[in-house]
């Protein structure tokens, strides 16, 4: 496992725990290389702990973490796997092109790669205001695109629609879709189910564990379901009542 | 370490302060204040025949307080909040290196320090008329170090802080006994053995010994003892600041 040359993530038994709890008890999952997958679950299911264990950013109390066939936070990854955190993290006194050169220089992107990104998430108009200017919205784009300067491999990235409006979702949306026919794969977690529909495949997580893996016609077709809200719901039902026969 | 990504760094760091109007006015203008107060303080105090003023005795001392205490919140507070901000955790999943971002800080502020400590000795002497024995050269070379040294302390200090209250709250524990034990209000020589031994272990007794020498000599020979340690204990507060960066955390 994690040799495939095809797969860009793989995790085996991982586990970790935060304080006292046990956040992800023995979870194990595969994603290929140049897919789009959602990481879908409510909030509390362990999705930004995979994300941060993925990136390197994580304790992990067991199991192993291979991204691109190399040890998960390993220090040839660091240029070629992109992370965003739920919070928007930019420097707001700065702007965002200023950002974007700084982050540009730490990973070593050529000096053009600032105003390239800034085109992709379309705040090539903004750029030179100050963050803490800038809407919501706007902010999560500059987060994101700080994550694209050096065109990573592997994009990690955690609730980056979350709280935006409908137009502006899919139009990240839509960033993703091209990212990823561009080469690259992208994990994108988000607590709305509904967003289910515009990936490529889909890691349903509950309690630290996976519920369900596959595409979404897949996942459809073994819950006997319509939507990816009614999949989870039945998932959960089902993972409820064995538990009480047990 | 590559020198491009601390210099990035540094630049950086220098870009926001710049844009902080604040933080401007507590490095460059307060200090000059402060001195100000104190030498309009001293004005109505008269010299003891064939001795110093009150001011050129007590002056020296302080100046090289301000800077100690000045950047050590600055930088404290600076660095806590870049790893509050969430983009300490984005530069540690970056190729930078710890001692990169680091040095970084250390060096934009320790710019700053310097510009700052040139200034407070410059304006002492040549606008509050400071009557100082030894050469200013020296005496500037002691409070940029002093201000070096709060700039280090501070991005130590906030590595052992989780918010920017407790980085406030090392100030007491870190720096106040300091001003005690250097040897500001009495000689570090006629302390109690016990607090001569403490005030040996630290940083700021060494500044304070070395302008002590200053205002008595006029050749700068006998401070280069102090010198040295001065710089040990920025390289070991900067060295504690990289250790205890972590990429991992819980």
């Amino acid at each position: 496992m994690g040799k495939q040359p095809d797969l860009a993530i793989s995790v085996s038994h991982l586990r970790v725990i935060r304080g006292a709890n046990v956040v992800l008890p023995d979870l194990s999952l595969d994603i290929p290389r140049g897919a789009l997958v959602g990481l879908l679950g409510p909030s509390g299911a362990g999705k930004s702990t995979l994300m941060r264990a993925i990136v390197g950013a994580q304790i992990v109390a067991g199991g192993s973490i291979t991204v691109l066939g190399l040890p998960a936070g390993s220090a040839p990854l660091r240029s070629r796997v992109g992370y965003v955190t739920q919070a928007p993290s930019v420097y707001m006194d700065l702007s965002a092109r200023e950002n974007l050169r700084y982050f540009a220089s730490l990973v070593g992107a050529p000096a053009t790669d600032p105003q390239r990104v800034l085109e992709i998430v379309g705040l090539a108009k903004d750029a030179d205001r100050p963050v803490n200017t800038l809407s919501g919205g706007q902010l999560t784009r500059v987060s994101l695109s700080v994550a694209l300067v050096g065109k990573p491999e592997v994009l990690i990235l955690d609730e980056p629609t979350v709280g935006l409006d409908p137009v502006l979702r899919r139009d990240l949306w839509k960033v993703f879709r091209g990212l990823a026919e561009g080469g690259a794969t992208l994990v994108v977690s988000s607590h709305v189910l509904d967003e289910a529909t515009r990936c490529d495949r889909l890691i349903i997580m509950r309690n630290g564990g996976v519920l369900a893996d596959g595409t979404l016609p897949e996942i459809l077709a073994a819950t006997k379901t319509k939507d990816a809200d009614a999949a989870f719901l039945a998932l959960a039902d089902r993972e409820d009542a064995k538990e009480k026969a047990a | 370490m590559k020198p491009q990504l601390t210099g990035a760094t540094a630049l950086r760091v220098l870009t926001q302060i710049r844009r902080d109007k604040r933080t401007m006015a507590l490095i460059i203008v307060i200090p000059l204040v402060l001195l100000t107060l104190l030498w309009w303080m001293f004005q109505d105090v008269p010299a003891m025949p064939g001795k110093p003023t009150p001011f050129d005795s007590v002056g020296p001392g302080i100046m090289g307080l301000f800077p100690l205490i000045v950047m050590f919140l600055i930088t404290s507070v600076t660095t806590l909040r870049e790893r509050q901000s969430g983009t300490m955790e984005r530069l540690m999943a970056s190729p930078a290196r710890r001692a990169d971002i680091v040095l970084g800080y250390a060096l934009a502020f320790g710019l700053l320090a310097a510009v700052q400590g040139a200034l407070v000795v410059a304006y002492s002497v040549w606008v509050l008329r400071l009557d100082f024995v030894g050469p200013i050269w020296a005496l500037m070379l002691i409070i940029v170090l002093d201000a070096i040294l709060g700039t280090a302390l501070g991005l130590a200090a906030s590595s052992l802080a989780r918010t920017e209250f407790q980085a406030l709250q090392m100030m007491p524990a870190i720096i106040l006994p300091q001003l005690l034990l250097a040897g500001i209000a009495i000689d570090r020589s006629k302390m109690p053995h016990v607090l001569h031994w403490i005030s040996d272990a630290l940083p700021l007794s060494y500044a304070i010994d070395a302008i002590h020498y200053l205002s008595k000599n006029a050749s700068a020979s006998g401070i280069w003892s102090q010198v040295v340690v001065l710089c040990a204990f920025i390289v070991g507060a900067l060295t504690l600041g990289v250790a205890t960066l972590r990429r991992r955390t819980g």
